[in-house]
């Protein structure tokens, strides 16, 4: 995971020193220099390494090319990869629908249930750094790792959950149940995480709030719901939108187990399975990719707007 | 396929220590012969010649180090690859990479900095990089050699006529069972299909899986699929359906669908969570009675007895017009780079790669693939080799399999999950075939 | 359950937490029994392999899963060997290492460009950072892995010659991937130091690599500590590129080495279980450790530091 936005400062944080608005400094000479270099080389390896690219596969989406050979070899035709992708192509609607699934489960199970054991954990209990570091562990494990761990749970012969409901189900094998036993896996390392962001939201909370509202007899509940809870709100964008990429962006787990076939099919194990090996339809593969990327924009738009509103108000 | 209850019966399942002892390949049976071994330990064994290039240009000579790129990386062949170079007197220098990984990056491998000869397989394949230009011709080198039959010839040669391609090893695919468990239960080997269905009919009323069935990988269903069409529209029309010269909502593509349709019940059940590995166990467990892969399924049998009691016969006629005369046998070889750095040593090794002593040399360590030169020593076969020479050398005409004899883009993105889509759902034949064929047409156009 | 007094009982909403003592009221009572419960599950999966890592698979296949007895290390060992992890750790090292320091330096920079002075594209520049880090890494594959192959690096950079297969080029996109979140969150911290300090180091003549390297890069330390440990574990956990951009067996980091044992880990799960938490363990130990930092790290922005 290398999406996570920080949570950011609760309205009634802790006042920030103001800096003096608009009092522009003078810069000369070396130090212009200096901060020119400062900005431009890491601007340069971003804007290479992820805005380049993103561009370059939406322009790739309306060729043909098989990568092999130069940059003459390609072959424009304008719509027609995506034209394949939405007629002709099988695993396209199935992947989408995985990824739809793996949203929502990833959304009503983990998150809402990470909320939950945020709020619990609120508490003040005994031990709470036991309680956080037990959910917090998965987050530090690779998804690929995880589907590793999780095979000795899930194998047919000799996992633990076919040895004790006495089954014989390939739970990561049959296409009726496998997107499902990686979803279980994947919200395990989900929820902790959404926990971990929704706790420290939680911390930012004035108190003051809270004991208003308990002064006027509200439950505990109902504080929740009427008080916090809105006041949380741009926490509660981050992880609707935290949630969102990382559906969007599944494949390593996936990949691990059978490279995203019979069943996980996803839209990113499609991208790749079309662009790595011998397959190589360069054309074919920027165009579901060019797909993911706009779904992405118009979230991670959102999430800015969150954020930089946040921003302008410094 | 249960836990193992011992540890005979797991040290059972592992490869036989002569063969492979690590690594099981999705694609480790397509080299199915021998290899040079996990990356590391290998290079560095071998790597005494030092890094670095001989002497630019094409020229180079016999003296000089010839490097070779091989994706047999499977602990025990890596040995006999070795052994094998170094009986070639010449320094050769081997770079080796796991095999899943060398075909997946050939690609790039061979625009960016190939060795000077690298291991591949005939076929499409073959052709497909020889058109782009990214192969060196070895016409010469082919003149010189002998041994090897029209049909390997014609395995070897590009588009323009000329031969890019020197065989090492071939086996052939065919139906595969234990000589002891059919003695003992009195089956015969099926010549039509109606006796193979009928046998089937008899295995399962005696408690036996019929044909043991594996499909998580994706390709070895290709193998079922390859032989029904050979036998049900012949070889020709396979050939051209492969080079997307024929329609697959065709009727005999369709039929093709319809006759597996009716064999899918005699076959091992839920075969897309099962790998070949666990079919081939299950046949040598005497829990399925016959097995339609590549002879490479005896790596997973001990040698001595459990070996030596595989059989195999060819896949039975459907078509009387058409009988049994095509068979599948994937052939692997050799190729050299465009641009080789030592092109006069390449062609050197090459021409030694060709003959029978360097392929008596590999087969010492696999015996579930024989050599390709019909000179190759058979005095040290095994049955199950014998066999083989005898069953490939009479073939009419030999096909290589599906994902060697099409485009790869076609073959893994459109055919591996078309197939795994009929295995699960075998009735919407038509459905199936419409998306085939349109499949295909975007992606034969260029 | 709450009360309108103002005597401190447990159903009240948190007070400042000077209170330690609070009566066990059945309530809460199930709160713990629920969250101990659930912690435990939460366990479970890695308490597993953990415990089937030492035992010995013709043991367990013959006597089952549920008795005891059969306990190794032999697993750990074969682990060991047979995945190659030695080198395996080695990649990860020569990749994670650079690339953490390479992340925060850069995002240092940025972020103080943009926390200390107003430019007028600081807005944008920020924006393009943190959206860089959200974009799905698949959508750029094909662009990136294609230009990785016409680039060409020296022989001493590189043993394949071009960015493909190489280390640097490893390095290079996830540095790329995660300057984003490190710029914004060190921005955030960087803007909350008093501003008067800067004024007193110009009066003094000090020029902005002074103030950067002398001031701002000192006071953040415990944000760059936190970033650290994040950045550490994400990049050594990072799965994809290497997958892709790598294509010698034997260069790839360790957590993308779990692809190849697959085949040869198939059938002994002890094994696998051996090898899971070996490859864990470097996370794991960074997690237990430097906890705080990990937490803070994510939380930053909240509360300053």
């Amino acid at each position: 995971m290398s999406d996570l936005p920080t949570v950011p400062a609760a309205p009634a944080a802790a006042a920030v020193p103001r800096r003096r608005r608009g009092s522009r400094v003078r810069v000369t000479g070396t130090d212009r220099i200096f901060l020119a270099l400062m900005v431009i080389v890491p601007t340069v390896l971003v804007v290479g390494w992820v805005w380049l690219p993103a561009i370059a596969s939406v322009v790739l989406s309306f060729a043909r090319w098989t990568g092999v050979g130069g940059l003459d070899t390609i072959q424009w035709i304008g719509t027609e990869n995506y034209k394949n992708v939405f007629t002709i192509y099988p695993p396209f609607y199935p992947a989408l629908r995985h990824n739809v699934i793996w949203l929502v489960f990833l959304f009503v199970l983990p998150t809402l249930f990470g909320i939950f054991l945020a709020v619990l954990l609120d508490r003040e209990l005994r031990g709470t750094r036991f309680y956080q570091t037990a959910f917090f562990l998965p987050v530090v494990l690779s998804l690929a790792l995880i589907g590793f761990i999780w095979q000795l749970i899930y194998s047919r012969d000799q996992g633990l959950l076919n040895a004790v409901l006495h089954t014989q189900i390939d739970w990561y094998g049959d296409s009726k149940w496998n997107l499902w036993a990686v979803l279980v896996a994947a919200s395990w390392k989900h929820a902790g995480y959404i926990m971990l962001l929704y706790l420290a939201g939680l911390k930012g909370v004035d108190p003051s709030l809270r004991e208003a509202a308990a002064v006027d007899g509200a439950s505990q509940v109902r504080t929740f719901f009427s008080v916090v809870l809105p006041v949380m709100r741009p926490i509660n964008i981050i992880v609707l939108v935290v949630t969102v990429i990382e559906a969007l962006r599944a494949f390593d787990i996936v990949w691990v187990i059978n490279k995203g076939t019979n069943g996980l099919e996803l839209i990113g194990t499609l991208v790749t399975s079309n662009v790595i090996g011998e397959a190589s339809r360069i054309g074919f593969g920027s165009a579901l990719a060019t797909i993911m990327l706009v779904i992405s924009l118009g979230f991670i738009t959102i999430f800015l707007a969150t954020v930089m509103r946040g921003e302008g108000q410094r | 396929m249960s836990r193992p209850r011992s540890e005979s019966e797991y040290l059972a399942r592992l490869r036989p220590p002569s063969v492979a002892a690590t690594g099981i390949s999705r694609r480790g049976f397509l080299k199915g012969t021998l290899g040079a071994g996990a990356a590391v330990s290998l290079s560095s064994l071998l790597a005494a010649c030092g890094g670095g290039d001989d002497g630019g240009g094409g020229g180079g000579s016999t003296s000089q180090e010839v490097t070779l790129g091989s994706n047999q990386s499977d602990a025990v062949p890596k040995k006999a690859y070795a052994d094998m170079m170094a009986a070639s007197g010449l320094t050769v220098k081997v770079n080796t990479v796991d095999h899943e990984n060398f075909q997946e990056n050939i690609n790039n491998y061979l625009q960016g900095n190939p060795d000077d000869v690298f291991t591949w397989f005939a076929g499409y394949r073959m052709r497909f990089f020889a058109a782009q230009g990214l192969a060196g011709d070895i016409s010469d080198v082919y003149g010189g050699l002998s041994g090897f039959s029209d049909a390997f010839k014609q395995a070897s040669t590009g588009d323009d006529g000329k031969q890019y391609f020197v065989p090492l090893t071939t086996y052939p695919w065919a139906l595969f069972y234990r000589k002891s468990l059919w003695q003992e239960r009195g089956y015969e080997p099926p010549k039509t299909l109606d006796e193979l269905v009928t046998l089937s009919k008899q295995m399962q009323k005696d408690g036996l899986t019929p044909i043991a069935f594996a499909d998580k990988d994706g390709w070895p269903a290709m193998g079922t699929f390859d032989q029904l069409n050979l036998r049900i529209n012949g070889y020709q029309f396979h050939v051209d359906l492969m080079a997307g010269k024929k329609a697959w909502d065709s009727p005999e593509v369709k039929k093709v669908f319809d006759t597996w349709k009716g064999l899918l019940p005699y076959h091992q059940k839920d075969a897309l969570g099962r790998e070949w590995q666990e079919a081939a166990q299950s046949l040598l467990k005497k829990e399925s009675g016959m097995y339609l892969l590549g002879m490479f399924v005896g790596q997973q049998f001990p040698k001595g007895k459990e070996q030596d009691d595989l059989d195999f016969f060819a896949f039975p006629e459907i078509d009387p017009s058409i009988g049994t005369g095509a068979i599948e046998a994937p052939i692997d070889g050799f190729m050299m780079a465009a641009k080789p750095k030592n092109e006069e040593g390449s062609k050197a090794l090459l021409k030694y790669l060709g003959t029978a002593k360097a392929e008596d040399i590999a087969l010492k360590a696999d015996p579930t693939v024989i050599g390709a030169s019909s000179e190759a020593d058979t005095s040290a076969y095994t049955g199950l080799q014998q066999k083989a020479v005898e069953f490939i050398g009479s073939a009419e005409s030999i096909a290589q399999f599906l994902d060697r004899d099409t485009r790869p883009d076609f073959a893994s993105t459109v055919m591996l999950p078309g197939i795994q889509t009929f295995l699960k759902n075998p009735n919407d034949i038509d459905g199936l075939t419409k998306s085939l064929e349109s499949q295909k047409k975007s992606i034969f156009t260029s | 359950m709450s009360s309108a007094t103002v005597t401190r009982s447990p159903a009240t909403p948190a007070i400042p937490a000077k209170a330690k003592r609070r009566r066990l009221t059945p309530g809460r009572v199930v709160l713990y029994v629920f969250v101990t419960l659930t912690a435990l599950a939460w366990l479970f999966p890695v308490v597993w392999a953990v415990l089937n890592s030492f035992r010995d698979y013709n043991y367990v296949s013959v006597h089952g899963y549920a008795s005891l007895g059969g306990f190794t290390f032999k697993n750990y060992v074969d682990a060991w060997q047979q995945g190659e992890f030695t080198r395996h750790f080695l990649n990860s090292l020569i990749i994670t290492v650079p690339a953490v320091l390479l992340t925060l330096f850069l995002a240092s920079c940025v972020a103080f460009v943009v926390a200390r002075f107003s430019f007028r594209f600081n807005l944008i520049l920020l924006g393009l950072f943190t959206a860089a880090n959200l974009l799905p890494q698949q959508a750029l594959l094909i662009p990136l892995y294609r230009a990785y192959r016409e680039i060409p690096l020296p022989l001493w950079m590189s043993d394949s010659g071009q960015l493909l297969d190489s280390y640097w080029g490893l390095i290079l996109v996830n540095v790329a991937f995660q300057t984003g979140f490190c710029t914004f969150v060190l921005s955030n911290y960087m803007k909350a130091l008093p501003h008067e300090m800067y004024e007193a180091a110009r009066v003094d003549g000090a020029g902005v690599p002074v103030q950067f390297f002398r001031i701002t890069l000192p006071l953040c330390r415990p944000a760059l500590a936190a970033l650290a440990t994040l950045q550490v574990t994400w990049i050594y956990n990072e799965f994809y590129w290497a997958t892709v951009l790598m294509q010698s067996g034997d260069k790839f980091p360790i957590t993308s080495s779990l692809n190849n044992l697959r085949g040869q880990f198939f059938t002994d799960y002890n094994l696998l279980s051996a090898g899971s938490i070996v490859i864990a363990l470097p996370v794991l130990i960074v997690f237990f450790v430097l906890q705080k930092q990990f937490v803070a790290g994510l939380t930053l922005g909240s509360t300053k530091g």
